[in-house]
């Protein structure tokens, strides 16, 4: 061979070094490769992850407070909060002009509405003050703490300054502290009066109801996909149309269908009494609780445990269950130490899917839940289109996925995500 | 979005017309008959008149929400929305909404009177323009009630003389004023009572004296539902809803209007929309908000006209025939104890409150 005793780097046919070319040729396609997926990949970034990134953000961002009130925010920082007195004339004379900016941009009502969160009664404060203060003159007008103090009690309030202090920072770890039951204080982080204390039991309780869901699921679904697999194909095509029926069926449509029957009017305590197994006046509650809530869930997520299930069972070879017999093994051995090993990837993805869905679900829970069956989504929606406390709904959401991809990363760790198969 | 079938055939039409693109608002409300009545009394008449094309969003439930986040993307593509007096009054102290001088944009009544005063103290916001006054109040079931039918609000927390269950909606705004008045209190200290936290706790208190016996609604058709099945005895919700229980749907319910709190309904226009858009907007509001307009749909929903001027006008239900009067709200008779919505304590103590109630029902 004539190239191996050469000296130089081994060359390509148009005299660029060999590794070179190889280099460029690789780098060529991947760009190409990247090029086919640059829609996706642009799509994914534009509607999926910089919305949830800056979503994120909301659980921290808080400018509102030093953008409406620059000059007050200063001010507050030269005074002591632990004194117990009122601030003095400066703050109160920075504190009328941010608010006549405020009112004349509409914003003054905005920072009440956000004050509110943290101190009861900031938001008709700030809006009754504003139409007043706006006809104040900033120059003219001084000094300013008598008047303001006239206006509306709650400015000779040191509470008052205390609150707008604490809150001024452009970024806060408040949202978090309100979403795990706690709040930001002066004197740092408090818990929440245990008669508000309600998030971290709802994190709890959507943790409990998900894994039991799974839990059903996977006792249900397991030999409806057994079944499925081991059935000819005609009678288990039927099947199939059974389990998928549902499936296409809206998710509405089949939660008020469960409030038909489980209702203790409904078909169930109906038949119930009928058969004579419940009296009368003792019908079951079945419904507006967490039963409710994991009978009517367990239902609509079924699919998505057998699905996989069912996809995984049938790669599995009748042959290995034969032979286990024809070597003398009993039906159950036969069962648990060869087919159910071969089953668990399907039961790992099913359950994966169910739990990660069931920990977000919102509207089943909200029909069938009644007070005790309803999950931290609830709430999150609250704050989303009722309170309109987005950054609170935000933590909320931050500490539901970081929850969820730690839960991930155990399952990982214990089971081994290599192990969890679609078929 | 949900677009009526009667408005994408209008527009259809008038797309095939016009050959160009015709003029179109999108006009948000609550759906259902309530829509269908801003629908017959309103949208038809007014494209009729004017040749602009209506599209219906059933969104209201989530307006404030929505308009925030399309203020914050800077493209609104609402037009008119439909929100409750609570609603309007945050648009307006966030800037989401536009103000309104009922001088020049509105109409005034036939006689003269000015809107401003036609309207009267309805006015809560000075971005609002009211279109009903509806109520929250109970309805009890005929036949499951006993001898004796409820007069009183607060045979609710009587459970020795009503057993059974009651509905109540999960919030605590009405629940807590209706355990105070039950609880002894005064109805005109109820608010100063529940700004305490001894108040809220006594409010609760009297809610824990019924909880076990209450099943909470979220939606406004839970309750009439639940009447109808007999799955509860009595409950709270919208008149409305009772009225069409009762009259459509022939059930066994009767209203027990002691104690209903009025709240009202009616209409903003989004801040920041384009000169052509709000000068369309306008025009529709003053078109729809005029004293015939609103005695008009009082023929299809039982919901009381926010104007002087337009009860005199309230005649007979559309497709029914039956006289509305009697059951507004607002009929002397209905209303000899009424609540109107505290706007400004709800909006001062709402967070503030419901954290707590929530927690109370998580108990």
């Amino acid at each position: 061979m004539t190239d191996a005793t050469q000296s130089g780097p081994m060359l390509a046919a148009d005299g660029t070094p060999l590794k070179k070319s190889l280099a460029r040729s690789l780098r060529r396609r991947k760009l190409r490769a990247l090029a086919l997926i640059a829609p996706l990949l642009l799509f994914v970034l534009l509607s999926f992850v910089i919305p949830i990134v800056s979503m994120l953000f909301r659980s921290v961002e808080n400018s509102i407070v030093s953008e409406t009130l620059p000059l007050t925010v200063i001010e507050l920082q030269h005074w002591d909060a632990e004194s117990g007195e009122l601030p003095d004339e400066a703050l109160y004379a920075a504190f009328t002009k941010d608010m006549v900016a405020a009112v004349e941009a509409k914003q003054h009502t905005r920072l009440g509405t956000r004050l509110n969160y943290e101190q009861t009664g900031m938001s008709s404060m700030f809006r009754k003050s504003g139409r007043q203060i706006k006809r104040l003159d900033v120059e003219a007008d001084a000094p300013f703490k008598e008047k303001l103090i006239d206006i509306h009690d709650g400015w000779g309030d040191v509470e008052t300054w205390k609150v707008i202090k604490t809150h001024a920072v452009p970024i806060t770890n408040g949202y978090f502290l309100n979403a795990v039951d706690m709040r930001r204080t002066p004197e740092g982080a408090q818990s929440q009066p245990e008669d508000k204390q309600i998030l971290i039991k709802l994190f709890g309780r959507t943790l409990f109801m998900s894994l039991v869901i799974t839990g059903s699921c996977i006792l249900l679904a397991y030999p409806i996909s057994y079944l499925l697999a081991n059935l000819p194909m005609r009678v288990s095509n039927l099947l199939m149309i059974l389990v998928l029926l549902p499936f296409w069926t809206s998710l509405l449509v089949r939660t008020s269908a469960w409030k038909v029957m489980l209702q203790q009017q409904g078909v169930i305590n109906e038949t119930l009494v009928w058969l004579g197994l419940v009296a009368d006046d003792a019908r079951l509650v079945i419904i507006n609780n967490q039963i409710g809530t994991i009978i009517a869930m367990t239902h609509i997520l079924l699919p998505f445990m057998v699905l996989p299930m069912y996809s995984v069972m049938q790669t599995i070879p009748e042959t290995y269950t034969r032979a286990a017999k024809s070597m003398g093994a009993t039906n159950w051995t036969t069962f648990w130490r060869i087919y159910f090993p071969q089953s668990i990837p399907g039961i790992g993805a099913g359950s994966i899917l169910v739990f990660i869905l069931s920990i977000g679900y919102y509207i089943t829970p909200e029909i069938v839940g009644g007070t005790k069956g309803v999950f931290i989504s609830n709430r999150i929606a609250y704050h989303i289109s009722s309170s309109l406390n987005w950054g609170l709904a935000a933590a909320l959401g931050t500490i539901l996925l970081a929850v969820v991809l730690l839960l991930y990363w155990v399952y990982d760790k214990i089971v081994g995500i290599d192990n969890v198969k679609l078929g | 979005m949900k677009v009526t079938k009667t408005t994408l055939m209008a527009s259809a039409i008038a797309m095939v017309a016009g050959g160009a693109m015709a003029e179109e608002m999108t006009i948000v409300s609550w759906g259902g008959a309530y829509s269908k009545s801003q629908l017959k009394a309103y949208h038809e008449p007014y494209s009729e008149k004017s040749g602009v094309t209506i599209l219906n969003d059933d969104s209201s439930a989530e307006a404030v929400a929505k308009l925030r986040a399309m203020n914050e993307a800077g493209n609104i593509t609402w037009d008119v929305v439909d929100v409750v007096a609570a609603d309007a009054i945050r648009l307006c102290d966030e800037g989401l909404a536009m103000e309104i001088d009922p001088d020049t944009m509105l109409a005034p009544a036939p006689d003269g009177t000015s809107a401003a005063d036609d309207f009267g103290d309805l006015l809560v916001s000075e971005c609002f323009i009211p279109q009903i006054v509806y109520s929250t109040t109970f309805g009890y079931r005929t036949d499951l009630v006993g001898d004796t039918a409820p007069t009183d609000v607060c045979s609710i927390f009587d459970l020795d003389a009503y057993p059974g269950k009651r509905s109540l909606e999960k919030r605590p705004i009405n629940n807590m004023e209706w355990a105070l008045i039950c609880d002894g209190v005064a109805k005109d200290d109820v608010y100063d009572v529940l700004a305490t936290p001894e108040g809220q706790d006594q409010a609760l208190a009297k809610l824990g004296t019924i909880k076990d016996n209450v099943v909470w609604w979220s939606a406004g058709a839970d309750t009439p539902q639940l009447l109808a099945d007999g799955e509860v005895i009595m409950g709270s919700t919208y008149n409305g809803r009772l009225f069409s229980v009762i009259e459509e749907q022939k059930q066994p319910v009767a209203m027990l209007w002691d104690a209903q709190v009025f709240d009202l309904d009616g209409w903003i226009i989004p801040a920041g929309l384009s000169e052509e858009r709000q000068k369309r907007a306008l025009d529709y509001i003053m078109f729809a908000t005029d004293t015939q307009r609103l005695a008009d749909q009082a023929k299809w929903i039982s919901y009381g006209p926010a104007r002087a001027s337009s009860a005199p006008l309230v005649g007979q239900h559309a497709e029914l025939g039956i006289e509305m009067a009697p059951h507004m709200p607002t009929d002397p008779e209905n209303a000899k104890n009424t609540f109107l919505y505290n706007y400004e304590f709800w909006a001062d103590y709402r967070d503030d409150i419901d954290a707590k109630f929530q927690a109370w029902l998580a108990q």
